[in-house]
């Protein structure tokens, strides 16, 4: 995607090193920034904004799954007492997409609808109520069109066509087919059909949605003066800022994005979405400020969560249990529209080749248009799927040589300062004592093999990415910029362009400096995701805040510390390097008592080099492999997971139970634990809820008078664990330095779910034998393995339970048996 | 539309709003009290979670109608002149205040659990905000707060300056665990 543009590094000053030998911000245990007034209500998110005569907008949606839209009126609709403006597709015809590859998305629909909740018009008016009533006057002709539901269908039927024209206005040549990526890295074929052992399977992911408690929100101005100004609960307002321009055929310099609190995203918000198009149109046609606020069914068809997938993997090892190679395909369902499916499409092969190193590889991943909700990136984008697969078969392998799984996994290591098959350069890896750290805390060696009848252990790694090394569109600039004022006040304030969506980042940034220009974190205040604020950043997605923004933010801090260290080294007659910048104070190193307060300090500065501020970048490395799609998958650096869990089966309900979670995470160096525990906790507890109780899924039957409607469009339907369904998780960290990241940061918002699912998966086959290929993991399914298995008269397992008798009969035995044992 | 006399946070409120109204919309929409957030609007999610007679309801599922001549404290209520609520302080010493989005709900779930069960155990606390989802968290870092506010009332109940938290003064607290129905009719209703 580089494009071939020459790049160069911007940033060199940072490093893993503190300012002054030990840290004293950084590492600490410290509060979030912002985390009291989020406590008390007075955080503003985008519904709490109410502007003088704002107006709220509604949105009229397709109720059919594939259509052409032969009229539209909304004559009856304007004509309402209360409705000051009505927007269509025809106002707004110019096509986007965050990747600017694939731009099949319109505001409004223009002449087709692609999915039941297809936007086709939205309406301002005084109130909600009176933008609903006027909803329903809209006249909307429409033509009925085949409709696709099955991925497969996709894959072979091409008419009718769901995208009839390409980025370039022209037709489009790949019928009903998003995007096809198809590697291969070495002699995959003869390196698998010549080893020791080979496992085969085919592996089932499902939809699922992120359900942030926040439905979407957004509120335009536009101004007098022509400046329209967007406040949106998005997770990029650097790409929603771009995205209007084009659309709305504006100059950027006359649009302004602002991210109030944001209340959860998880990928989710990670696109331009048709309500912050609307609301700008219809506050341009009405002139008067513009809200609309997505419901909760209708957050549900916005959607862009994680992409089913279906899979066939074979893995290869040798008789030593070296993985020799790994082959897979995917169909991969991708909805409606592009959205990031191209990158999707690559991530599901290329994310794949570590912890576990292997020498040979293939990927065949194609990613299909149906008329369902559009899938997009939900937090591990793309790769939590395949992660799934592939642990899975990383377990059978081991069970076939004999091997613990944990063993298996050191014996396979893609170590650090190394490259994998497909050319990505991994620098720190602490993926080892991951391993170590999970084996020790879940009491491994006392449990696996050895728990009872319905109860077991297991355990999968993974890896993932602390930000791609190219941004979505190419481009020569930085990918994080950062502003850093101080003055006499002794304030230093932070202008960021990241998005704090719940991760912490503003007080990530906060630390980072604060350690800088050695100060308490009270002393420092952060602006962020405000576009005429704040310098650009990408945004909050693929986990590249704290490695890329955390960079810019040392890089800044780092040159207005040589400044207050020069004011203040003459103030002392010291050299600059002897003074020391530490909780609040300016010191000499070589004299404690010698200080003055950081206040003093600045004084001293903005006296001897005028206004004080200062600006920093940072932009990635040249990294990836040298092919089509080599840099895709490319970071700076990558975190490490071990997950381990502890499952209960009720062979007789089919019920399963995960008892608990051990997680150890390598996110280099932890800048706030609490956050990282706070990430390690909240993407383990995601991907638990995906093995057993979450589903995105519509009516797929065609002949069926609810066919694309979602199935589960509430939380209370869709069932995002309660409390009471968490599993305990038991969060550790592991630091591994890295060369690249702010003081040796990686990421830790992401990696850690994708094990969790797999993990389970590997604990049920320790618990009761089966192994489990389709998610999510129903009770139906449980005992429709555990009959199977029943028909088996296979050799004994390494644990003896595989050969179990599983009838009915047979597991009442063993559980009275064991209930008998234990009393 | 319908004038709605009630106590609002310690102040006696005289509100106009639709009959239809929810409790939600006229504190969000006419009493400019947006810590009360709308995650859902169904009762599903709990983010619009606060106390009517000192028993935690969902005010996205209560007429505004229902609440005339009762005291109803929301999360902005829940802060003094001294300050915020021990649990508000202890939710953000946990760190479990990511998105935050759901915490308003959550901590005047929890706060109604400090208040009537000070030395509740885990599972307690696991039961008593069951009816609060946070999409963000795990719950994990939710349950130290709990258990920390708890702490912290029982350590201050024999101090010298009394039970810590902010709200007690303002709200009378007589309800049980869970989501209370608002079935009676206080004494004294006017309408």
């Amino acid at each position: 995607m580089a494009g071939g543009i020459e790049r160069k590094v911007i940033n060199t000053t940072h490093g893993p090193d503190a300012p002054h030998g030990d840290f004293t911000r950084v590492g600490q245990r410290a509060r979030k920034i912002d985390g009291i007034g989020k406590a008390t209500g007075e955080a503003v998110y985008t519904d709490d904004i109410v502007l003088p005569g704002m107006l709220h907008a509604k949105t009229l949606r397709s109720p059919h799954a594939h259509a052409k839209i032969l009229s539209i009126d909304t004559s009856r609709a304007l004509a309402l007492a209360g409705v000051h403006a009505v927007v269509v597709g025809s106002e707004m015809p110019v096509k986007y997409g965050v990747i600017p590859w694939t731009p099949d998305e319109n505001a409004l629909a223009t002449d087709k609808v692609r999915f039941i909740g297809d936007e086709v018009a939205a309406v301002a008016a005084i109130d909600e109520d009176t933008a609903n009533a006027a909803l329903a006057l809209i006249d909307v002709e429409y033509e009925l069109l085949e409709p696709f539901f099955d991925p497969h269908k996709s894959l072979v039927q091409s008419e009718p066509q769901i995208h009839e024209t390409d980025a370039r206005g022209q037709p489009y040549k790949k019928g009903n087919i998003s995007k096809n990526v198809l590697l291969e890295f070495g002699e995959v074929d003869a390196a698998i059909d010549g080893a020791a052992h080979v496992v085969e399977d085919d592996y089932v992911f499902h939809g699922t949605a992120h359900a942030p408690i926040e439905p979407h929100c957004a509120v335009a101005r536009f101004g007098s003066d022509g400046v329209l100004t967007l406040w949106s609960s998005t997770q990029i307002p650097h790409y929603v800022h771009r995205a209007l321009a084009r659309v709305l055929e504006m100059p950027a310099h006359r649009i302004r994005v602002i991210q109030p609190h944001l209340g959860g995203a998880f990928g989710g918000k990670s696109d331009p979405f048709s309500l912050e198009f609307c609301v700008c149109k219809l506050a341009m046609k009405s002139k008067r400020p513009v809200k609309m606020l997505y419901t909760r069914e209708e957050t549900f068809y916005t959607h862009r969560g994680r992409h089913p997938m279906e899979m066939h993997f074979r893995t290869a090892c040798d008789a030593e249990g070296r993985v020799t190679g790994v082959d897979s395909k995917i169909l991969i369902d991708g909805g409606s529209y592009s959205s990031f499916g191209l990158v999707t499409t690559y991530y599901s092969g290329q994310l794949l080749t570590g912890p576990c190193h292997f020498p040979t590889y293939r990927f065949d991943s194609t990613r299909v248009f149906t008329n369902k909700p559009p899938c997009g990136p939900k937090r591990g984008h793309g790769s939590v799927q395949p992660r799934f697969a592939l642990e899975i078969q990383l377990d059978r392998l081991a069970t076939k040589v004999g091997l613990d799984p944990i063993e298996f996994r050191r014996r396979n290591l893609q170590a650090e300062n190394s490259q994998t098959v497909n050319g990505q350069t991994i620098t720190s890896n602490g993926y080892l004592e991951c391993l170590d750290v999970v084996e020790e805390a879940s009491g491994w060696k006392d449990k696996r093999g050895k728990l009872p009848f319905g109860r077991g252990v297991g355990m999968a790694g993974s890896m993932y990415i602390s930000g791609t090394n190219y941004a979505v569109y190419p481009n020569d600039m930085p990918q994080a910029g950062i502003l850093v004022k101080l003055d006499r006040s002794g304030l230093a304030q932070v202008y960021t362009g990241t998005s704090d969506i719940g991760q912490g980042s503003s007080s990530v940034m906060a630390t980072l400096v604060a350690e800088e220009l050695g100060l308490r974190l009270d002393q420092v205040r952060v602006i962020a995701a405000d576009t005429d604020l704040t310098p650009v950043d990408l945004g909050a997605y693929s986990s590249r805040i704290t490695l890329m923004a955390g960079n810019a933010s040392v890089d800044a801090g780092r040159k207005l510390r040589k400044q207050v260290q020069a004011a203040v080294g003459e103030h002392f007659d010291i050299p600059p390097q002897q003074v020391m910048l530490a909780e609040g104070f300016a010191f000499d190193r070589e004299d404690g008592e010698r200080r003055i307060t950081s206040q003093q300090a600045f004084e001293l500065t903005e006296t001897k080099f005028e206004t004080l501020a200062a600006t920093g970048s940072y932009n990635t490395p040249d990294r990836g492999g040298d092919y089509r799609g080599g840099t895709i998958g490319a970071s700076p650096a990558y975190s490490f997971t071990a997950h381990a869990a502890e499952v209960s089966v009720d062979t007789e309900t089919g019920e399963i139970k995960i008892e608990k979670f051990w997680v150890a995470h390598d996110c280099g160096r932890a800048i706030s634990p609490v956050q990282v525990e706070g990430q390690i906790e909240g993407s383990t507890y995601m991907g638990a809820a995906e093995v057993v109780l979450e589903s995105h899924d519509v009516y797929s039957d065609e002949s069926h008078v609810e066919a694309g409607l979602h199935r589960r469009p509430s939380l209370l339907e869709y069932t995002i664990p309660t409390s009471l369904d968490t599993p305990e998780i038991d969060a550790r960290i592991v630091e591994s330095i890295d060369p690249e990241g702010p003081y040796g940061a990686k990421e830790a918002g992401e990696g850690p779910l994708h094990g969790s699912i797999p993990a389970v998966a590997n604990a049920i086959y320790d618990a009761c034998g089966i192994w489990l290929t389709e998610l999510p993991f129903s009770p139906g399914k449980v005992l429709a393995a555990l009959r199977a298995k029943q028909g088996e008269t296979s050799a004994p397992s390494p644990n003896g339970k595989a050969s179990a008798d599983t009838s009915v009969e047979a597991i009442r035995a063993r559980l009275a048996a064991a209930k008998k044992g234990k009393s | 539309m319908r004038v709605l006399s009630f106590r609002l946070n310690g102040d006696d409120v005289h509100i106009a709003a639709p009959d239809h109204w929810t409790l939600l919309e006229v504190l969000r929409y006419r009493a400019g009290l947006t810590g009360s957030k709308q995650g859902c609007d169904k009762g599903d999610c709990g983010a619009c979670t606060l106390h009517v007679d000192g028993k935690s309801v969902l005010s996205c599922l209560t007429l505004a109608g229902e609440v005339v001549g009762r005291e109803v404290t929301t999360i902005e209520g829940l802060v003094s002149e001294a300050g915020p609520d021990v649990v508000q302080d202890s939710f953000d010493e946990a760190g479990c205040l990511q998105c935050g989005f759901c915490q308003p709900g959550m901590i005047m779930a929890a706060r109604q659990l400090v208040t009537e069960n000070p030395q509740a155990s885990r599972d307690e606390i696991r039961d008593a905000l069951s009816s609060n989802l946070c999409r963000c968290t795990g719950y994990t870092k939710i349950y130290d707060a709990v258990e920390d506010a708890c702490r912290r009332t029982l350590a201050s109940v024999d101090s010298p300056e009394g039970p810590a938290g902010g709200a007690e003064p303002r709200a009378h607290r007589n309800g049980v665990g869970g989501m209370a129905k608002l079935d009676e009719q206080p004494a004294g209703e006017a309408s």
